[in-house]
């Protein structure tokens, strides 16, 4: 009996305090996805990265012949390097590395209009692999194993923006054991390798900081998406763009007042999306897309439309929590999938995505702060360490094949 | 028979030149069975045929029409003929794009099974359908759904990010009876009903409760407290400023016996207010202060009187006057705003419904907050700011504004980032004192003065040409046309000779016309 007395208020004051604690975390959520809680890690002390000194017609010439590079969105490459010609990961002997990272800006090839041409990159990726595997022993003891490389372009180390001749070509093979880190993602698909870092595709972070408007402000916007929904220069028929997805989402949706959808470029984009609850992330030529950055810094819920998508940083963030998938064949649903979501369950992504953590993933800072995109990148290699003792090739063995791929890739550059 | 399936063979040996790979014959050839998939392929070749004549467009059109969404077959093995194709429905049936696509899936086929490295995807390049569903349009079900997410969106919002504990606001509208009542009652109805706290509204009617009011009142769904005042309004503005503040001293009054605990504003019913100044109040702690904008408009605005105003007042923003607290760049209250009434001495109006200038007081009421607490007779904490309502009952000086009814100006909380921020906007617009206007504002019964219009509104009517005499003359008896709406000077000959028809036949017709006719 006396014990009884004793459980009641314990239990009470028990009760009290998972109140308290309830309500001080009401408004964010913890992320931990298939790796676990792993977004605050730190990568410092758990991996060693040395960065290879190339000849600056592999990066800086480039970057000094067109700055646009900076600002595009496939800007990570040249971000990376600078981020880790300072980082506490870097080392600079080469014995004790882990990982190597070559410091080649392989998209820095920019039309007058800004879109980057793939046609040389292998050239370039080729002739920098001839240069370090002549210079340094490290890639002939692994054949590129123990090397990462960061390949941002539409279809990752493809290298072509079309999807049937990314195909065609396959990743380059001289990559084909290094791992890849990329902005593509899609299961089964030749140009993504297993082992492979997917990543955000880079947004601007100060633009994006200084578009915020204040939290108390309603979201009264329910689906948001301003972007091309057919493609007439490159698909006038339509069908091929996007596989026929936009063109869906407009043919059905266009005159649905819940549905905020053009092709419009206004001003306030940054600031609609901070008051929508839904944001459209549909694919386009790749399945890929800014729109999903932007969407998880303005805390918009991400509708994910590209079937077979892998998603950045898949195995550290639960994307299924945080965002809504939609077949690409349910489409005209979407209203009733969309408005048959739960109350709970909408609240909830909505405190996933006001977690701290999960904005900062997805961004390139300059200055680099803890948590972003820099360290999930080296969280992601840390992850893969300690290396398997098979990727050490025995003195003679060649897996790689040289002079595989089109005849065109093997002029030298 | 024969013939439809000799068709079905033509079309796979089309195809079959095509294609020219032996392994994918047996496929199409095993799967043409069904009626309907012959009849699909019978269409498709008739497709073909016409867009081969007018262009692809056709075919495209055709099938988003006929399209439902319960194909299923689109993202199916890479290894599909032209002719399976058409049978799932599929409208890629451009017969230009057909030869390459099987070309471009071989290809494709030929590097998977070479890499070797993947399993088949679901996911496959090349053109696909445009879905959509049979009717594209909105259902009102989901949309109310939609709407409840939203608001349970913003309520979650409003918890988090929005004031915590918010107080009852208690508005206080000192009303009467008149012409534009229900237009400026319906107005302030509407903002206090979207407010998203708790809120109780005083409403004080001078000449006593009336139906009217009541009626007007009970659209709202509001926690509604509906008083009379004794005394009717009087019909000069100076007069009905006074009475005003009497009413709401009365509300203050009730606020006081019934001990009502939150922030009571002064809502007059013909302002206008924003929906930040309910949630900007919500921060008052004792007395607080807003910028007001004034719109003092008039219908007939001198070309004089504006451009003194202007010139008084440029450098500042000359088109609307602000009430309100001043602060220092510190933010601190300083001072106070008031409403310069010089350039209209002589102009304004005095008596209600005049067409002139109708100018606010120094300050108006409608600027300031209070704590409802202050008026209480003995509460704790309660911060001796505010002179006893009692003693003010048989006081007759004029109380222009919460201010007189301060002990100390010093205490007012200026509101909405220290007055910059205008939150609500005064005007007093109204009809003249002996307008007729329908009681309820519901006609009943219908009116019963009917004038014609001068121009009918109906194309069949004829237009009118000028007259010509001579003609008319002569062809009155054949004219039967019937057009009582408009009447011409040719009238009088025509009823003259009409009278005994005893109908209102009024000629409009072109003479001329009837004549070529007749």
């Amino acid at each position: 009996m006396r014990i009884c007395i004793w459980v009641f208020p314990v239990l009470i004051v028990c009760g009290l305090v998972c109140r308290i604690n309830a309500d001080q975390t009401a408004r964010t959520e913890r992320i931990s996805g298939s790796a676990g809680d792993v977004l605050d890690d730190d990568p410092t002390g758990r991996l060693k990265v040395y960065v290879y000194e190339l000849p600056s017609k592999y990066n800086k010439k480039l970057l000094q012949k067109d700055p646009r590079c900076l600002n595009h969105m496939f800007a990570a490459e040249i971000y990376m390097h600078r981020f880790l010609l300072s980082s506490p990961v870097r080392t600079l002997n080469p014995e004790e590395a882990d990982w190597f990272y070559t410091p080649i800006y392989i998209t820095c090839d920019l039309t007058p209009t800004g879109l980057p041409l793939p046609f040389k990159s292998p050239r370039m990726m080729r002739s920098a692999i001839q240069l370090i595997s002549s210079k340094w022993p490290y890639w002939n003891r692994t054949e590129g194993a123990d090397h990462f490389f960061v390949v941002p372009h539409d279809f990752g180390a493809c290298f072509h923006y079309q999807e049937e001749k990314a195909i065609e070509r396959g990743i380059l093979p001289l990559l084909q054991r290094a791992t890849l880190v990329q902005t593509f993602g899609q299961r089964n698909h030749v140009c993504l390798n297993e082992g492979s870092i997917t990543i955000p595709p880079y947004a601007p972070p100060q633009k994006m900081q200084a578009h915020l408007i204040p939290q108390e402000t309603p979201r009264s916007i329910f689906v948001y998406f301003r972007g091309l929904f057919y493609d007439v220069n490159n698909d006038p028929e339509g069908g091929y763009y996007a596989r026929g997805a936009r063109a869906a989402v407009w043919e059905n949706f266009k005159d649905n007042a819940l549905f905020d959808i053009s092709t419009d470029h206004p001003t306030t984009y940054y600031e609609d999306m901070q008051r929508a609850i839904f944001c459209l992330c549909p694919l386009g030529w790749a399945p890929w897309s800014p729109r999903l950055v932007e969407a998880v810094v303005f805390g918009c819920i991400p509708i994910i439309i590209a079937d077979d998508i892998v998603l950045p940083f898949a195995d550290a963030i639960p994307w299924e929590e945080i965002g809504v998938f939609v077949a690409e064949e349910d489409v005209p649903n979407l209203d009733t999938i969309l408005t048959s979501i739960p109350p709970e369950v909408i609240l909830r992504k909505q405190r996933l995505l006001a977690n701290p953590s999960m904005k900062s993933a997805m961004m390139f800072p300059q200055p680099t702060q803890p948590g972003d995109a820099f360290h999930q990148i080296l969280n992601g290699l840390a992850r893969k360490l300690p290396h398997k003792k098979n990727i050490y090739l025995k003195s003679g063995e060649k897996l790689l094949n040289w002079t595989a791929g089109p005849v065109g890739d093997l002029k030298p550059w | 028979m024969k013939l439809s399936a000799l068709q079905p063979s033509n079309m796979n040996r089309r195809n079959n030149s095509f294609r020219g790979s032996a392994p994918l014959d047996s496929s199409s050839d095993g799967s043409i069975k069904s009626p309907s998939a012959i009849f699909w392929l019978i269409l498709h070749g008739l497709c073909c045929l016409i867009s081969l004549v007018l262009g692809y467009r056709f075919s495209r059109l055709v099938f988003f029409f006929l399209f439902s969404t319960s194909a299923t077959n689109l993202y199916t093995s890479p290894f599909r003929s032209a002719a399976d194709l058409s049978q799932t429905l599929n409208f890629n049936s451009n017969p230009i794009v057909i030869p390459e696509l099987p070309f471009n899936r071989t290809a494709a086929t030929t590097t998977t099974t070479a890499a070797a490295t993947t399993s088949s995807s679901r996911v496959v390049v090349g053109r696909h359908g445009i879905r959509i569903r049979p009717w594209p349009h909105p259902n009102p079900d989901e949309v109310m759904k939609a709407h409840r997410i939203i608001e349970r969106v913003q309520m979650e919002q409003r918890l988090q990010f929005g004031v915590k504990n918010p107080k009852t606001v208690i508005a206080v509208t000192p009303t009467y009876v008149r012409t534009f009542q229900t237009l400026h009652l319906t107005g302030v109805m509407h903002s206090l009903m979207l407010v998203p706290y708790d809120l109780v509204w005083i409403v004080v009617e001078a000449g006593g409760v009336t139906n009217e009011t009541s009626s007007v009142l009970a659209k709202s769904g509001l926690r509604i407290i509906h008083v009379g005042f004794d005394q009717r309004m009087p019909n000069s503005w100076e007069g009905r400023h006074r009475l005003e503040t009497k009413m709401r001293l009365h509300a203050l009054r009730i606020v006081k016996e019934e001990k009502m605990d939150g922030i009571v504003m002064f809502a007059d019913d013909s302002n206008m207010h924003s929906s930040e100044l309910f949630d900007e109040i919500q921060n008052v702690k004792w007395v607080g202060a807003v910028s007001v904008g004034i719109l003092a408009h008039s219908s007939e605005t001198d070309e004089s009187s504006v451009s003194v105003i202007e010139k008084k007042e440029d450098g500042e923003n000359p088109s609307m006057p602000v009430q309100g607290p001043a602060c220092n760049a510190s933010n601190q209250l300083v001072g106070w705003h008031t409403f310069n009434s010089k350039p209209y001495s002589g102009k304004s109006a005095t008596y209600i419904g005049d067409r002139a200038i109708v100018l606010p007081r120094k300050l108006e009421w409608a600027g300031f907050m209070l704590n409802s607490r202050l008026f209480w007779k003995d509460a704790e904490e309660k911060p001796e700011l505010v002179k006893d309502l009692d003693s003010l009952d048989g006081v007759d000086e004029d109380i222009e504004s919460p201010l007189s009814l301060l002990k100390d100006i010093s205490v007012v909380e200026p509101l909405g980032s220290c007055g910059r921020q205008v939150l609500l906007w005064w005007l007093r617009v109204e009809a003249r004192a002996d307008s007729k206007f329908p009681s309820g504002w519901i006609v009943d019964p219908p009116l019963e003065i009917t004038v014609p219009s001068k121009r009918t509104p109906w194309p069949d009517a004829p237009p009118e040409l000028p007259s010509n005499e001579k003609v008319a003359v002569g062809v009155q008896e054949h004219i039967v046309k019937h057009s009582p709406k408009t009447r011409t000077p040719r009238s009088k000959r025509s009823s003259r000779s009409k009278r005994k028809h005893d109908t209102k036949i009024v000629d409009t017709q072109l003479p001329m016309r009837h004549s070529e006719q007749n």
